[in-house]
């Protein structure tokens, strides 16, 4: 028995490629969106892998310091470090600002860490890992820095002596990493106008520039520019503790709140990116819905196209199901063309995107079940309509 | 006819076929290169043998070794102030006055007190005169009437009154010779305070201790100041150095005498040669810094103080020793080591790190000369990983 499928495809081959590469870019696109919304949600948990922290130690009561500012003193770490079970302590601190870079200012998110110790990249693409204890930086590769830029933050030059690769906080802004004394100074260090107003502000108030008294001013000064507090402590544990249990410790007595590493997963991608997310969720789901709709239009204005030639078919005697074979056969063939040719599309184009697109597997495989399910769903449309047709139309029309 | 239509077909399904094979082929290409099931691309590097020379890295101000603060020892208002900052002074050299306000009248009287009690001491020195010539006459007395009582010539009761005359006269000699030493002693004292008011005269004159710069001038005429307060700030400026703060994490090492390389923020691109001469015993407990300075060897002609200064001090460093890229170094289960490429897949070998420098690290021990290791991956690497050596980033 012959192959009407392949029969009829041969004989309008470049209609039907042309219609599967129209369809494959559409599925590409609803793929690329799924890309976008998984890579949103990537974007939110890669610090907190690449930081790899069991517990992170924030101000009381806050969601820091991602989702919330939190501040908690930079010695707080050696009354955790003596805790049962902490194998390691690092202080972090992490600000979101503009650095210039040859005029040019660039956006990242400024994270202060202390060497050796938890809060750093985690690996290198070029250069080396910062080896001096001030104005030495690492950058995500996405800021387009190169090994031995000079970038300046605030007031002090910054060299950049290593890249990275997909270091970025939850907004995607890539990630520039720094000595922890220098971030505390940026993070806290007013512009030099603002030193000098704050100066002569402090001389002129009496209570603590009383005559008679000469230093409680220079006191009261050196208070004011000086800093010595971090956005959070983070702590490794030593393999068998139990995460929950450290944390409930330092809350119940440190003072302090303390998340496990799920807890923070939590908070930044059901907290921070959660509206952003289901914009893209949404609008994602639509995407699907509407590219599913088109298939099954196409697949059924294709089956129609051919009504004259069916109603020949049924004319000669051909069978309802060798009929009904034929087009579940072609709406398939167009399904796998698509799918194929949308998953090379999102794949080429993936990295082109300013933000992370991540394509996953999953995603795919279930792209591909939908898409033929749509396809042979729409065919069951379009067969009830051939099974319709009248022999005579062969003649008549 | 029938044959030209069959190659035509053939034609058209060998094209069919290129074209689907094509496509195949670049689709198996992207999954692999970009797509999911792409190796992690890396970048390795040679274990090898060379010189480490470690520095130890810190920041700091330019300061200077003594500082003096010139002011008065008790409170006062400010009559004139001679230098200006930035003036050169000689040890000794007066800097400024303090308004000795009533001090001249307060020297006057007690010069007038002292002239008194000289004048007290010729009269205690005369009434010492008057009191031995009585003392003569009662003894000659008590001895001639001695004599006649003995004769019975007068009564006894005579004899003893001349006796207790005499006694009387000698005590009144000894209390006039008192008289006498007290008002010496009263005259040194006023000499004693005529002396301390010129001292405090004196001190309102505020000297120089040392040859030095005047830094900062605090004080105008017509200021009150307190005791203690500087009018007057002066350095020495042929000692001046930096005070560098090292990360206590990465001082050890650290000795007096050890070369450094100061780079001050006015000069970015110019090294002066210097020297670690003081390391404080006191750390600063809060920055968790040790302190350590750093004179200029030899000093530049000038510099200004408070200027911040980078320091780098040249440690002993190690000859021909096995190093590796400092990227290389990871972390992996709490393990520090170096990651492999072995047949295609990342192995992790732990390591005994020894010194380091700004880009190398030198292996104690794991590895051996030769040895490739990954120096860089695209992404974090785990056991078993495949990865593939590729470049990373552009030249």
């Amino acid at each position: 028995m012959i192959n009407l499928a392949r029969r009829d495809i041969a004989h309008h081959l470049k209609s039907y490629l042309l219609t599967g590469l129209g369809l494959g870019l559409l599925i590409g696109v609803t793929l690329t969106m799924a890309g976008v919304y998984r890579g949103m949600v990537d974007d939110a948990k890669v610090l907190l892998r690449a930081v790899d922290a069991d517990v992170w130690v924030v101000q009381q009561n806050t969601l820091g310091p991602f989702a919330e500012p939190s501040s908690v003193p930079d010695d707080l770490y050696r009354a955790l470090a003596g805790l049962d079970g902490v194998a390691q302590t690092g202080n972090v601190a992490y600000l979101t600002m503009q650095v210039s870079h040859q005029g040019k200012s660039q956006r990242v998110m400024v994270a202060g860490f202390e060497p050796d110790k938890p809060g750093g990249p985690a690996f290198l693409v070029a250069g080396r890992p910062i080896a001096r204890a001030h104005y030495e930086a690492v950058a995500d590769a996405k800021t387009g820095f190169a090994v031995g830029d000079v970038v300046r933050i605030r007031r002090n030059d910054y060299t950049v002596v290593g890249l990275t690769r997909r270091m970025v906080s939850s907004n995607g802004d890539p990630m520039l990493f720094i000595p922890l004394k220098d971030a505390q100074e940026a993070q806290f260090l007013k512009d030099n106008d603002a030193i000098v107003e704050d100066r002569k502000r402090l001389a002129a108030n009496p209570a603590v520039n009383r005559p008679g008294q000469p230093g409680v001013l220079d006191a009261v000064q050196a208070i004011q520019t000086s800093s010595h507090k971090v956005n959070a402590v983070l702590l490794r544990l030593r393999p068998g503790t139990d995460a929950r249990a450290v944390s409930d410790t330092i809350a119940r007595w440190q003072r302090y709140t303390a998340y496990t590493s799920d807890d923070m997963e939590e908070i930044l991608v059901a907290k921070l990116i959660a509206t952003a997310a289901k914009q893209i969720s949404l609008f994602l789901i639509i995407l699907a819905v509407v590219s599913a709709a088109i298939v099954a239009f196409i697949i059924y204005t294709m089956t129609l196209g051919k009504i004259k030639e069916i109603a020949v078919l049924k004319l000669i005697g051909t069978k309802n199901r060798t009929i009904a074979a034929m087009i579940v056969q072609e709406a398939l063939g167009l399904g796998v063309i698509g799918f194929f040719v949308g998953k090379f599309a999102a794949t080429l184009w993936a990295p082109a995107f300013p933000k992370y697109v991540l394509l996953e597997n999953g995603d795919a495989v279930r792209a591909f079940v939908l898409t033929l399910v749509v396809c042979a769903l729409a065919s069951v449309l379009a067969i009830r309509a051939a099974l319709k047709i009248d022999p005579a139309e062969a003649i008549g029309g | 006819m029938n044959l030209s239509a069959v190659s035509k077909i053939s034609k058209r399904s060998l094209f069919l076929t290129a074209g689907a094979l094509a496509f195949i082929a670049a689709f198996v290409w992207l999954l692999t290169t970009r797509g999911p099931l792409a190796s992690v691309g890396v970048e390795t590097a040679v274990v090898s043998r060379a010189d480490l020379l470690p520095k130890v890295f810190g920041i700091g101000t330019v300061e200077a070794q003594h500082s003096y603060s010139v002011g008065p020892i008790q409170a006062g208002r400010v009559l004139r102030v001679i230098v200006d900052q930035g003036d050169r002074v000689q040890a000794g050299q007066l800097l400024a006055e303090i308004d000795p306000v009533d001090l001249r009248q307060r020297a006057d009287a007690a010069a007038s007190a002292a002239a008194r009690a000289r004048q007290a001491a010729q009269a205690a020195q005369a009434q010492v005169v008057e009191a031995e010539s009585r003392a003569r006459m009662a003894q000659a007395n008590r001895e001639r009437y001695q004599a006649l009582y003995r004769q019975n010539f007068v009564a006894k009761e005579m004899a003893d009154s001349r006796s207790h005359e005499a006694s009387a006269a000698d005590a009144a000699l000894s209390a006039a010779r008192a008289n006498a030493i007290g008002a010496q002693r009263e005259i040194s004292r006023a000499d004693a305070e005529l002396q301390g008011i010129d001292q405090l005269h004196n001190s309102l004159k505020l000297l120089s201790p040392i040859d030095g710069v005047v830094t900062a001038r605090e004080a105008e005429p017509g200021t009150t100041v307190v005791a203690g307060q500087a009018v007057l700030r002066l350095v020495d400026p042929a000692r001046l150095w930096v005070r560098a703060r090292v990360d206590q994490a990465r001082a050890e090492g650290v000795v007096v005498g050890q070369a450094a390389d100061i780079v001050l923020r006015s000069a970015p691109g110019a090294a002066l040669p210097g020297k670690v001469v003081r390391i404080e015993l006191q750390s600063d407990a809060v920055t968790e810094e040790r302190i350590v300075n750093v004179a200029f060897d030899p000093a530049p002609a000038q510099l200004y103080l408070g200027e911040l200064a980078e320091v780098s001090i040249r440690l002993p460093g190690a000859r021909d020793v096995l190093t590796v890229p400092r990227a290389a170094l990871a972390q992996h289960n709490g393990q520090t080591g170096v990651w492999r490429a072995i047949d295609g897949r990342a192995r992790f070998q732990p390591v005994q790190p020894g010194m380091q420098t700004t880009g190398q690290v030198q292996i104690v021990s794991g590895l051996n000369a030769g040895d490739r290791i990954i120096a860089y991956s695209a992404k974090q690497l785990d056991a078993g990983v495949r990865v593939r050596e590729q470049r990373l980033m552009p030249q």
